[in-house]
C-alpha cells in the first residue's frame, strides 16, 4: 500500500510498504477513505515530539471500510467507521472510568518505560505518533491495522459525507472536551488562545454549553474571520494587546474561563517566546508556553484553566504563583474520544454541529507532503487538510 | 567467597521469604551491610524501594501491578508453567518435572542459554506462590507472588519479588539492565503482560504484519489468550 512516513524533520515521504494484517484477535484492517493532517503532525514535521523513526506512517485522524475482523472484533466487514485517534482496551480501571486516553494496556510493554520515567507512567497508544506512545502505524494510508476495534471504531450510519464525521477521530471532540474542561456556566466568558481547529471547534462547543461571550485570539485573519462566523468576538495579538483587551471586554473581571488550544509552539513577538524557542532550537526539553502563560494571567479569580493543546516537556516561568493566589482550576489531557462519539454523532445527524466550514483542501494521499509544508506555512489559507488515500 | 560471605548470602535469602516486611528489617540488620548505616524504625514501604538496600550477592528486585480480575484467576494462571513463557520474552521454555518441580530455559545476554530449576516452596492457592532454586540449578535465585484484592473494586494486587545473584556480579547486572535483560525489566515487563493479557486477552504490539519482521522476536507476543 502507499502510506505518508516520516524521514526527518521537514521530511515526510509517501512510499509503499506492505499491506496491514489483523495481528491480535480483537483488530480490524480498515481500507481509508478518508484521513486529516493535524496540527499534532506538525510537532512531529518540526520534530518536536522524541521517538519518531524513520519509515514511521504518521497520521491518526483517519476513517474508512472495515475490509478485515480478527475473531474477537465486533465490527463486520463492510462497515463504514470512524477511528478515534487514541486505542484504548476497555478493560483497564482507566477505560472502565472513562478515561480513554489513560488506558494501561495500549501501548506495548517495551515503549512504556521512556514515558514513566519522563511523566510518572506510561502513556496510552495512540496512531501515527511518537514510539513513545507505541509507534503504532497511522492513517495516513491506504490501510490501517486497528487494534481493539470492539472499543474504538464508531459505525457511521449511510446518508453522512466522509467530511461530516471525519473529525470525530480527534479534534472535534478534542474541542468539546476543551470546552466541558472549562465548566462552562450560563453567562460565562470564555477567552481561546488559537483558532486553529482545535480552537474553533472549541469555540463552537462552548457556545452550544451557555457560553454567553467568547472571544478568540489569533494572528492569522483568515482563521479569525472562522471564528467570527461561529460567533466569537476576536483579538489580533499583532494589533492588541491581548491582557489588556481582555480586562476591558470582560468589565474589569477577566474571563471566567481560559482555553489554550495552542500548546508547545506557541508564537509571539515577546521575552518569553525568544527564550523558549531558543531553548527549542538548542534541543532542550522546553515547551514553547506563551499562550498558556497568557492565559493564566487573563483568568479571573477562581476561574477554570483548560489546555486542549499538546506539551511534552517542561514548561519554564511557569506562573504558578498566579494560579494559586488566583484559587485557578486547571483541567487538561488527551481526549477522551471514545467518551463523546455517540454524543457528537448525534448532535452531527441533528445538524447541531457542523464540521465541514472547517475544511479548506482536499488532496490526494500522493500530495501530502504538500499538505504538510502548506499546512506549516500557510497557515492563514491551509486550515485543514483532508487526505483521500483511493 | 569466604564461607562467612556465603552464610550471609544465605541468611538474607532466607529472610527475603519472610515477606517485604522482614526485608525492611533486614535492611538495617548491619550484621548484613557492608557499611553500618543509621537505624531507623522501619516506614510502611516494601524494602526493595529502600534508599539504601543490602543484600550480600544477591540482587532483590520487585513489582506491583493491578489486574483487574479475581485473585483465583491471576494465581491459576501463574500456577500453570505452560502459562508463562508467554508473558516472559526472556523464558524459552518451562519444563515441569513433577507440580513443584520446574526447569527453566531463559535466555541470556550475549545469546546464552540458563538452565533454572526451581522448586515451589510455599504454594496458598489464591494467594502466594515462592520458589527457590535447587542445588541442580545454573542461578541462584529465589523468589515469590502474591496475590491479594485490591481496594475499590480493582481486582487483584500481584506483587512479584525476585533475588538472585548476577552473573558476573555487580558490573553483570548493570551489563543486563542496559541491555533490558535484567530481572527487574524483564519481570516488570512480564507483569504488564500478564495484566495486559487478563484484562484484553491479548497483548498489545505495534507490529501490523502476523510474522515477526526481526528473526529474534518473540512468537509470543502474537498468541492468543
Amino acid at each position: 500500500m502507499r502510506a505518508l512516513t516520516w524521514h526527518g524533520t521537514k521530511d515526510v515521504r509517501v512510499d509503499t510498504v506492505p499491506d496491514p494484517q489483523i495481528v491480535n484477535p480483537r483488530d480490524a484492517i480498515i481500507e481509508i477513505t478518508s484521513t486529516a493532517i493535524c496540527g499534532s503532525d506538525l510537532h512531529l514535521y518540526n520534530g518536536l515530539i522524541p521517538g519518531v523513526l524513520p519509515g514511521d506512517i504518521l497520521g491518526h485522524e483517519f476513517m474508512g471500510r472495515v475490509v478485515d475482523v480478527g475473531p474477537g472484533s465486533t465490527l463486520s466487514v463492510g462497515d463504514r467507521v470512524v477511528v478515534p485517534f487514541t486505542i484504548s482496551c476497555g478493560a483497564c480501571f482507566f477505560c472502565r472510568h472513562d478515561l480513554f486516553s489513560a488506558c494501561d494496556n495500549s501501548n506495548p510493554v517495551d515503549t512504556q518505560e521512556v514515558t514513566e520515567a519522563q511523566f510518572g507512567h506510561a502513556m496510552a497508544g495512540l496512531f501515527g505518533y511518537s514510539h513513545l506512545t507505541g509507534g503504532y502505524p497511522g492513517g495516513q494510508a491506504q490501510y490501517a491495522r486497528v487494534p481493539f476495534s470492539d472499543v474504538g471504531p464508531i459505525v457511521i450510519p449511510e446518508g453522512l459525507s466522509d467530511d461530516q464525521v471525519l473529525f470525530l477521530s480527534d479534534i472535534l471532540p478534542t474541542g468539546w472536551m476543551a470546552a466541558e474542561n472549562a465548566k462552562i456556566e450560563p453567562g460565562d466568558t470564555v477567552a481561546v488562545w488559537g483558532c486553529g481547529p482545535v480552537g474553533l471547534f472549541a469555540i463552537q462547543s462552548a457556545l452550544l454549553m451557555g457560553a454567553e461571550t467568547v472571544i478568540a485570539i489569533d494572528h492569522h485573519s483568515r482563521r479569525l474571520d472562522l471564528a467570527r462566523s461561529l460567533g466569537a468576538k476576536v483579538i489580533d495579538f499583532r494589533q492588541t494587546r491581548v491582557l489588556e483587551a481582555l480586562t476591558e471586554m470582560t468589565g474589569g473581571i477577566g474571563p471566567d474561563a481560559v482555553i489554550d488550544a495552542v500548546g508547545m509552539e506557541s508564537h509571539g513577538f515577546v521575552t518569553d517566546t525568544i527564550l523558549d524557542k531558543a531553548k527549542q532550537a538548542l534541543g532542550l526539553p522546553y515547551d514553547a508556553a506563551h499562550a498558556l502563560r497568557e492565559a493564566i494571567m487573563a483568568c479571573r479569580k477562581g476561574g477554570r484553566i483548560s489546555v486542549p493543546g499538546v506539551y511534552g516537556g517542561l514548561t519554564q516561568m511557569f506562573p504558578m504563583g498566579a494560579i494559586m493566589q488566583k484559587g485557578l482550576e486547571l483541567r487538561t489531557g488527551q481526549t477522551h474520544v471514545q467518551r463523546y462519539l455517540q454524543p457528537l454523532l448525534r448532535r452531527i445527524e441533528e445538524g447541531e454541529i457542523d464540521t465541514t466550514f472547517l475544511i479548506s483542501h482536499h488532496l490526494s494521499l500522493e500530495d501530502a507532503p504538500k499538505g504538510y509544508h502548506n499546512f506549516l506555512n500557510h497557515q492563514d489559507e491551509w486550515i485543514k487538510v483532508v487526505l483521500k488515500p483511493h | 567467597m569466604t564461607h562467612h560471605q556465603d552464610e550471609r548470602s544465605r541468611q538474607s535469602i532466607a529472610w527475603l521469604a519472610l515477606g517485604a516486611v522482614a526485608v525492611t528489617g533486614l535492611v538495617g540488620a548491619s550484621v548484613l551491610t557492608r557499611q553500618p548505616m543509621a537505624r531507623h524504625d522501619a516506614d510502611s514501604a516494601p524494602g526493595r524501594t529502600a534508599r539504601q538496600m543490602r543484600y550480600g550477592r544477591f540482587a532483590v528486585v520487585g513489582r506491583t501491578v493491578t489486574i483487574h480480575r479475581p485473585r483465583d484467576e491471576v494465581y491459576r494462571f501463574w500456577r500453570d508453567p505452560s502459562n508463562l513463557p508467554t508473558i516472559m520474552d526472556h523464558v524459552a521454555a518451562i519444563t515441569e518435572q513433577n507440580n513443584d518441580l520446574w526447569t527453566w530455559q531463559l535466555d541470556a545476554p550475549a545469546g546464552m542459554t540458563v538452565h533454572l530449576e526451581t522448586e515451589i516452596v510455599s504454594d496458598r492457592p489464591g494467594s502466594e506462590i515462592a520458589w527457590k532454586s535447587t542445588e541442580a540449578s545454573q542461578v541462584r535465585t529465589q523468589g515469590k507472588v502474591m496475590f491479594s484484592d485490591a481496594p475499590g473494586d480493582r481486582g487483584t494486587e500481584v506483587e512479584a519479588i525476585i533475588a538472585y545473584t548476577p552473573v558476573l556480579g555487580e558490573l553483570g547486572r548493570l551489563i543486563a539492565k542496559l541491555a533490558g535483560k535484567d530481572p527487574e525489566t524483564q519481570g516488570r515487563r512480564a507483569l504488564k503482560r500478564l495484566k495486559m493479557l487478563l484484562e484484553t486477552g491479548e497483548i498489545a504490539t505495534s507490529r501490523n504484519q502476523r510474522e515477526p519482521e526481526a528473526p529474534t522476536a518473540k512468537a509470543a507476543e502474537s498468541q492468543q489468550a
